[in-house]
């Protein structure tokens, strides 16, 4: 039996003598939206991380069991909305798998373009982003320079700069614009021409490398028993590279690298980060040249119906694997839809990454997880 | 050459041969605050401005440029919003500690204003241990960073001050040490006597390598000590929201931020004093021509110009670098300035002894 005194402490939540409990968020400047942590202190070192989530909780999974299968990847947009077009693409392809539906060519390379020009835009916004972290605010400027070229070509095709709704079970909603390729090479050069000055201020930087170095390090074996993926478990030398692995759309027909590093440490997230936008630009060198002509979407028929069944498809995203499961009854709407995203698993680890380290530290591991919160909580 | 001594020769001599020398040192006391709080107020409004200018230029955007022209009175309308804004005490807090820190650290900075030289026969009190009087005055100001972090009843604060009170006093160590290089250059602990001590070239040049050694270290240990980035982690935004101020508002934080550039502006003014040769002009060793030249640029010209050019310095690492780890900060102190620096002494030493220098 406790006593009054022994519950009270209990419930205070503050555990053995010499520590302190601070929130970080769900107000804070560190973590890049509404996600709350729990930090356990020893002075400056953290014993213990806990995330509690739920804060942009919007039911988005929910939602979609009461809309159509051309609706509900609307919705999707704004799950990770940093990579708004693939998480799209991932939803078109289930149902397309569903359906059995042919993609024309066309669409194929436009949709490869366009999640390629989102890595990098992704990309781009996480390197600002987590220098921020680590204090630099300069060098978010400079990618944003970029970033914002990326978005203006996605404003003249899909009409919208980050909540894109562009692709549809089939193909695409609309034809590229008519400047879309002059643009996009116009972009190519300009991004390799500047992207020297992020190795100048960030990479080569000291003090940027002395708080990233050894910083966060998680195994390749953690990095699989966490489900981490994308350039975090790339990061530890994880293959893991789905656009590799399996192939969808037009990703058999470009010849890229999957960047691997086996350090597994903060730097390595970086380096695997700014060398994935060097491997979107060979993509996208690739294809603007070569989009092929013909329909942007295939015929199909005006209402989708999926046949009853399971479905289950996973894309790379800029942030690792995002798999979507449809379970169907045969009806317009899904029975039920889940989505596997990227930033839960990888949230997952920071406590095995970042326990025992500084505070410091943690702004640095958490950094270059590159959580987006809307897509851990959808 | 235009010199603001004849200004303040004569105020003197008007007012000590019409009233009692009291009432005269009094009136020139009051004279003498009036001065010090308007360059107070002016300092803060250029300084701000000239951080926002900068980082905007490094930024590759325009920075303000609304209000006023060229958005001169951007400062202006923000320190006006700051003294209109409530200034909320926590609940909790320790009411007379959180009231009483600001004005201790904007005190520390006002104390810290006296023995400046800022031009030639303009300074407000000669003394004679003016290096000693600097150094003491500064390390006063982490009294008031612990008494705000205590006194908030913050976490956040807390870690803050904590943080500044262990930056602040190892950085005090290679600040003063590199301080003393020029003492022994000099033989004088005296501001305007090292000032004098310039006029055929300043220590920076005189002084060899060791003096480069010790400006550059004065230039990093004053950076840490003024927590400004990439030492701000008693601030540290992205770790801390807002360290050990991150309960004030309205015109207690104003008094914070303002403390924070005079706190520069007087760093920077001490060591253009000591490497810089203060508001002593350029010359450079038997060009008569150039040296005449240069002696028509009015002192408080040099002064300043010097000062800013400090100033420019310390802002250009805030936009450029990122901030440092708590151990990585101690280490770079502990490891390598404190050595290098105490090394340095005792090479300068030799050298003021040998006479080596010019």
């Amino acid at each position: 039996m406790y006593t009054q005194t022994e519950i009270i402490k209990d419930t205070t939540g503050i555990g053995s003598e010499g520590e302190l409990v601070i929130n970080v968020g769900p107000q804070h400047p560190a973590t890049h939206g509404v996600l709350h942590l729990v930090i356990t202190l020893n002075g400056e070192t953290i014993k213990k991380i806990e995330p509690h989530l739920g804060y942009i909780h919007r039911s988005i999974e929910k939602m979609c069991e009461s809309l159509n299968y051309r609706q509900f990847i609307y919705v999707t947009s704004r799950m990770d909305y940093l990579s708004a077009h693939i998480n799209n693409q991932a939803c078109a392809l289930c149902v397309e798998k569903g359906m059995q539906i042919e993609v024309p060519d066309r669409a194929k390379v436009i949709r490869v373009l366009m999640a390629e020009l989102t890595r990098i835009a992704s990309h781009e916004l996480w390197l600002g982003a987590m220098a921020m972290d680590l204090g630099a605010f300069t060098p978010f400027f400079y990618t944003f320079r970029e970033r914002e070229l990326i978005t203006d070509i996605m404003e003249e095709t899909c009409g919208a700069r980050l909540t894109m709704n562009y692709m549809t079970p089939g193909g695409v909603t609309f034809d590229l614009h008519e400047d879309f390729q002059k643009k996009v090479k116009q972009f190519v050069i300009q991004f390799k021409e500047k992207v020297t000055e992020f190795e100048d201020l960030v990479t080569n930087n000291v003090i940027f490398r002395n708080r990233t170095e050894g910083v966060g390090i998680i195994s390749p074996a953690d990095a699989i028993s966490y489900g981490c993926s994308g350039p975090v478990a790339r990061a530890s030398g994880v293959v893991s590279d789905l656009r590799k692995i399996a192939p969808y759309d037009a990703y058999d027909r470009v010849e890229f690298e999957e960047v691997l590093d086996t350090r597994g440490d903060s730097f390595a997230r970086y380096i695997v980060r700014v060398k994935e936008m060097m491997q979107s630009i060979r993509i996208i060198e690739q294809l603007i040249d070569n989009i092929p002509e013909g329909d942007f979407q295939a015929k199909t028929k005006a209402v989708l119906k999926l046949p009853k069944g399971e479905f289950y498809s996973r894309v790379e995203t800029a942030r690792g694997e995002l798999g979507v499961y449809i379970v169907s009854e045969g009806g317009t709407t899904p029975y039920r839809i889940k989505f596997r995203s990227p930033g839960f698993s990888n949230l997952s680890a920071l406590d095995h990454m970042a326990s025992g380290s500084k505070i410091g530290d943690l702004m640095a591991t958490m950094g270059t997880l590159d959580l987006v919160i809307p897509d851990i909580d959808r | 050459m235009f010199s603001l001594e004849s200004i303040t020769r004569s105020i003197h001599h008007w007012l000590y041969g019409n009233m009692t020398p009291t009432l005269a040192l009094l009136s020139e006391c009051v004279i003498i605050i009036l001065l010090a709080i308007a360059l107070f107020a002016a300092l803060g409004l250029v300084l701000v401005l000239m951080e926002r200018k900068v980082a905007a230029h490094i930024q590759i955007r325009l920075g303000p440029n609304r209000v006023g022209p060229g958005g001169m009175l951007q400062t202006a309308a923000d320190t006006l919003k700051l003294i209109l804004k409530e200034g909320l005490v926590p609940d909790k807090a320790d009411k007379f500690l959180f009231n009483l820190a600001p004005f201790l650290v904007m005190m520390v900075a006002m104390l810290l204003l006296a023995p400046i030289a800022f031009a030639k026969g303009f300074q407000i009190w000669d003394i004679n241990i003016g290096v000693l009087y600097v150094s003491a005055i500064s390390s006063l100001s982490v009294i008031g960073v612990l008494m705000a972090g205590w006194a908030s009843n913050n976490k956040y604060s807390l870690l803050g001050a904590m943080r500044s009170g262990a930056q602040i006093v190892s950085y005090e160590l290679s600040a003063g040490l590199s301080i003393l290089t020029i003492v022994v250059l000099t033989g004088s602990l005296q501001l305007s006597e090292i000032v004098a001590s310039q006029e055929n070239g300043w220590w920076l040049f005189k002084g060899h390598i060791p003096a480069i050694i010790s400006f550059v270290i004065f230039i990093i240990a004053v950076t840490a000590e003024t927590n400004r980035a990439p030492f701000d982690l008693a601030e540290a935004e992205s770790e801390l929201t807002a360290g050990f101020h991150t309960e004030y508002s309205g015109m207690r934080f104003a008094l914070f931020f303002l403390a924070e550039y005079i706190n520069i502006f007087i760093v920077c003014g001490i060591g253009a004093t000591l490497f810089l040769g203060g508001w002593m002009p350029l010359h450079i060793g038997h060009w008569e021509g150039f040296n005449h030249i240069m002696d028509y640029i009015p002192s408080s010209v040099w002064f300043f110009g010097k000062t800013f050019f400090l100033i420019f310095l310390i802002m250009w690492f805030r936009w450029t670098f990122p901030r440092l780890r708590i151990d990585q900060l101690l280490n770079l102190e502990w490891k390598y300035l404190l050595p290098i620096s105490m090394f340095n002494l005792i090479l300068v030493t030799v050298i003021a002894i040998l006479g080596w220098h010019f």
